[in-house]
Parts: structure tokens; sequence; C-alpha cells
């Protein structure tokens, strides 16, 4: 079954125990100058946003059908049955279509390294894989970032939302945007405010490119014959002109 | 010749310090990695080094194709003298491309991970796949001008017996590549803007590389007439031309109905930084060449059709850096301006290519009149064969 995240920012109080946690999980440095980092970026996975009193976690949205892996040419990134969306540095080249491709702008490069790599929230793929909740999910003190089960996670935000309809927006981002994706967000105030975009299609975008490339070996058998037989058609009337051209110099001959 | 002598210094200096400039965009670049050599951030990935050299680059390289399925599988010998300095140029192209990809990777000395790690849903694994294909059965199209010059035979004539499937396999891998350059941009619906986004992008990338491969031969035919003093015939430019105005009028009438029929049309009215942008690229590529190339005074002369050819050209690049670039930026939340070492490596890499080019037509049988006597490509084997019986 795929496991999920579901980050409930009415619960959410700032403390960015997620931020050190993430930091420390992935051995990347955190201080209070990192921590007041409001981005994503190489060097922070996970980025709480305040405004006010709310709140709002920033996080690779591991998607059901994750665009960065269908457009990555040498397949460093998938996606695990478990939910997680893994990056394999090995294999990366470096041509950040990933970055360019995905809806959420969420993974990161390491501009200032000779031999950059992508960074992104991988979701903890180590631990979910030995029966462990992300580091986040562990280290969240309200219970604002809980881990389990995607369908269980739905079925509870459905819930909250119908309990304190007041209280949240009825939207769980994450959903079916894209097609779904392995963290679920739930906020009062309209996600647009804290730069979600909610104008994204409900359809996995995989399918945008996959369907023109799906038409390829058609369009390869198609375009052989029809080459090699306008090539045939407009030669083989140089051969014909060539034949009957003899035809008649040996009939000059024969005269 | 003395007269000569100081023009052709000045480009020859002017190359020089272009090159020298790229040579030490280079060494930054690959010192300091692209964070010190490139204005690209997590909010801008690709800026002009996949925008212009290799967008642009595959797209100016396009004349290669055109003209060995005009020729080979068309039939028309007519075009057969331009048939050499167009195949020079999409090889020369491909390979700059590649060196521009060179750059543009974070981790360049991996460049040939896709041929063996496969992804086939991502565009980018068949982009790789097909420029590669396509690079060297542009290598083995020139191939036989170089060993005509080394007088190889058998491998000149083994080639020749192969020569229809490759021109068939350029022309199918062409398609696909030049395509799918359109396609990359398909999984960005929400990023690109509407007066570019369109599931029509692998369609409008092929047409208009169609028209800028025909627009690059009658450029480059101008550009030799001014620095070899060879130039094609008329008749044959002005051929060039009329396919030329056709594949502008189904391109524009294609975008035009696009346009309409995804409600964008009413975004051409409202005045904006990307509107700018739109009007700048129809009216440089098509609405001025359209009108010049349909009058039929313009179209009969050398200078009208070169003109077009360049505004043509010009249009195009606006287009594919609208696509790749400015299109981008709004979404993206940042202006992005390329950085000097990224646009020294650019013109470096152009420099490059016009100066090979050159080299290789002093040295090597390129152009009709270059051939001794009028012995065509197909005739001069034939000449060659004779030698050894002369000789006897």
């Amino acid at each position: 079954m795929s496991k999920a995240i579901l980050y409930d920012s009415t619960q959410c109080i700032g403390c960015k125990l997620c931020e050190k946690a993430c930091a420390d999980r992935n051995k990347l440095p955190y201080d209070d100058k990192i921590g007041a980092e409001e981005k994503l970026s190489a060097h922070k996975l996970t980025a709480v946003e305040v405004r006010g009193d709310k709140f709002m976690r920033r996080l690779c949205m591991n998607c059901e059908e994750p665009t960065c892996a269908s457009v990555c040419p040498v397949a460093a990134i998938r996606k695990n049955p478990e939910g997680p969306v893994t990056y394999d540095a090995s294999r990366c080249i470096g041509c950040r279509y990933c970055m360019m491709a995905c809806p959420f702008n969420v993974p990161k490069y390491e501009w200032n390294l000779l031999l950059p790599r992508v960074r992104k929230c991988d979701m903890c793929a180590d631990r979910v894989a030995a029966g462990k909740p992300t580091a986040c999910a562990e280290a969240c003190p309200t219970g604002a970032t809980k881990f389990g089960e995607r369908d269980d996670l739905i079925a509870e935000a459905k819930e909250r939302i119908a309990r304190k309809p007041n209280q949240y927006l009825n939207h769980i981002y994450g959903l079916n945007e894209v097609g779904g994706t392995s963290v679920l967000l739930l906020a009062s105030v309209p996600f647009a405010e804290f730069g979600y975009r909610t104008d994204i299609p409900k359809l996995p975008l995989p399918m945008l490119t996959y369907r023109v490339l799906s038409r390829i070996p058609d369009l390869v058998a198609l375009g052989g014959v029809l080459l090699g037989g306008i090539w045939w058609i407009t030669h083989r009337r140089e051969e014909v002109a060539e034949a009957e051209g003899n035809q008649k110099e040996g009939e000059k001959k024969k005269e | 010749m003395t007269i000569q002598l100081p023009r052709l210094t000045f480009w020859k200096a002017l190359l020089t310090l272009i090159l020298l400039a790229g040579l030490y965009a280079t060494v930054v670049r690959f010192t300091r990695g692209l964070g010190a050599s490139t204005n690209l951030s997590d909010d801008f990935p690709w800026g002009l080094w996949i925008g212009f050299d290799v967008l642009c680059g595959v797209m100016l390289a396009a004349g290669g194709f055109i003209l060995t399925a005009t020729v080979h599988i068309f039939n028309l010998e007519k075009f057969k003298p331009i048939i050499r300095p167009t195949v020079l140029t999409a090889f020369l192209g491909y390979v700059l491309v590649v060196v521009a990809l060179l750059f543009d990777l974070g981790r360049p000395y991996r460049i040939w991970h896709p041929l063996v790690m496969w992804n086939p849903h991502s565009v980018m694994f068949e982009v790789a796949w097909c420029v590669t294909l396509y690079t060297t059965v542009l290598a083995l199209e020139f191939a036989p001008v170089v060993f005509e010059r080394l007088r190889f035979r058998r491998p000149l004539r083994l080639l020749r017996t192969i020569s229809i499937p490759l021109v068939i396999a350029g022309v199918i891998l062409s398609t696909l590549h030049q395509s799918s350059l359109g396609s990359l941009y398909l999984i960005v619906p929400e990023k690109l803007h509407p007066l570019w986004y369109s599931p029509l992008l692998p369609v409008f990338f092929f047409i208009s590389a169609v028209a800028v491969g025909l627009a690059m031969v009658i450029f480059e035919s101008w550009m030799s007439s001014k620095a070899f003093g060879k130039q094609l015939e008329l008749p044959l430019l002005q051929s060039l031309g009329r396919v030329l105005l056709v594949v502008l009028g189904v391109y524009a009438v294609l975008r035009f109905e696009d346009l309409l029929h995804r409600g964008a049309l009413p975004l051409v009215i409202h005045s904006s930084y990307e509107t700018d942008l739109f009007l700048l690229e129809s009216v440089i590529g098509l609405l001025l060449p359209i009108a010049l190339l349909a009058n039929p005074r313009i179209r009969a002369t050398a200078g009208g059709l070169y003109l077009c050819a360049v505004l043509v050209v010009l249009g195009f690049v606006t287009n594919r850096l609208n696509v790749s670039i400015t299109g981008m930026e709004s979404t993206a939340g940042v202006h992005y301006i390329p950085r000097w070492t990224e646009i020294a490596v650019t013109a470096s890499i152009i420099g490059a290519g016009f100066a090979i080019f050159a080299l290789a037509v002093k040295y090597l049988p390129i152009f009709p009149a270059a051939i001794e006597g009028e012995a065509l490509p197909e005739e001069l084997p034939k000449a060659v064969g004779e030698e050894p019986s002369a000789a006897a």
C-alpha cells in the first residue's frame, strides 16, 4: 500500500522541528540562519513558511505519477511502490529537465558545486522502506505532520474538514492535483496565499508527452514506407525512361 | 587581393577576440561551475545554452534533411549542387549543439548515459537518441567528401550503396527530434505563457524547422557569395523562395487557428511583455517575409530572397527564445538575462562554426566550382577509378 504525509497547517505551530529533523536525516547543516530561509534550496529540502499566525510547509509532493520521473532521460528519478519519489545521483547527467518540468518547482540544484546534484525531499525512502515514519512526521510535536497509509490519511482529512467546516478550506491539496500526490495538505486560508498553485491540471502531466511519444514507432514505420515508396516512384520513372531510350537506340541500330 | 585583405583581417581579429572570451568563459565554467558561469538559478534552470544553442542550433541545421530528401527522395536533381554545403552546415551544426550541451549539462562526462540508461517516457531521452543517430547519419552523408579528397575508394563505394536508406533514416530521425524539441515543452502547460503553449508545439517546431532550413540554404548561398565568391544560380533560389512562401503560409494559418481555438487570440490585443514579443516574432518571421515573398518582383531578385531568408531566421529564433526563455519568465517570477560568460560561449560556438566551415570549403570539394571540370559528386568515383588504368 502507498504511504503518504498529511500536513494540517491549522495544527502547525511553526516550531520548525521538521526542518531540523529533515536536515539531520539528509546530513545538511542547520542553524537559525538557515531556519529563517523560507524557500526550498539545495541545502533545505523542506521549509516552513510563516504568514502572521499562519504556517505552511513546503516539501516534495512525491506525486503519484511524478512529472520529474517521466521527463528524466536517464531514469534517475523513480516512484517507489511505497510512495517516495527517489533520486539516484549516480545516473544524473544534470540536464535539469526535472526542475523545468516539476509543476511544484521542487527539485533544486547545487549550482555552486563543480559536480552538482539535484536535491529534493525523497519522503525518507529508506526509513519508509524499513517501516518507519518520515523524519519530519516523527519530529512533529503537534501531529500537524502525520505519516500513514494514503487512503487512511485521505479519509481522516475528509473527516477533519467535515467536522470543522469553518476551520478548514474544503480542499485537500494533493488529492487530485496532477493526478494525486503522496503529500496531502490542509489549510484554513487559500493555498494560493502560500504560493501553491491551484490552477494546475488534475490529470497527470506525463500523459501530455507520452501520448506524443507513444506514436513514434508507428511514425517510423509509416515514414519509412512512405519515403521509400516516393524514392521508388521518382526513380522508377528514370529507369523506365532510360530503358525506353536504350530500346529506341537499339531499334535505331538495327535499322 | 590587396583591397580584400583588410576586411579579412577585421573578421579574423573579431573571431579571435570572441574565441578568447569564449576560452576564458570555458575556464570559468569548468573550474567554478554553472553557478559562477551562468545566471541560471533554481527559479530559472534553462537559459541561453538550451534556448539558443540547442533549440535554435538544431533548427538552423534543418537544411540538411530537407535538401537530402529533395534531391535523393523526390529526385529533384537541380538542387544537387547545394547538397554538400548544406550537409556540411548541418553536420557542423549538430556537432556544435553537442558541444553546447557539454557546457550546459551539470555532469557533461555522463552525456552518454541516455544511450544505456533508458527512459522511453522522456522526450529528452528520445531527443538524445535521435540527435546521436542523426549526427552519425550526417557524418556518413558527409564522409564521401572527405573520402574523395583522400581517394579512399572502397569505403566510398560502400557508402554509396547505403546512401538511400541513410537519407530515409536521416529524414525520419529529423522529423522526430525537430518536433520533439517542441514536445519538451508540452510538459509545462501551467508554466509556459498561453501565446506559446499549445498541444501543437511539436507540429510548430517541425514546420518552423522546415522554413528555417530553406531560409538557411538561401542565406548560406549569400554568405558563400560574399566570402568565397560562390553562390547558387538565381532560378534555384527562386524555387526555394516559392516553397518557403508556402511553408510560411501553412505555419501562419496553423498558428492563427491554434490561437483562435484555444481562446488565446484575445491576448494578442492586451498589451504586455509577452504580447510585444509575440508581435515581434510574428512580424519578423511571418508577416514581413510572406508579404515580400508574395510579391513576384521581390521574389525574383537575389537581394529580396536574401532579405526574406534573414527575416525568417531571425523571426523563428525569436520564436524559440520566446518558448524557452521569455514565455517562461512570468510564471518563474524572475527576469533572466544571460551572464557574459554564457554569451561568450554561445558566440564562440557560432564563430567556431563559421571558421570550420570556411576551412572545409578551402580544403574539401564542397562547392561545385571547387570540383574540377563538370564532374558532379556522383560521377567522381568513376574519375578516381579511371586513374590507375590511365597511369598504367
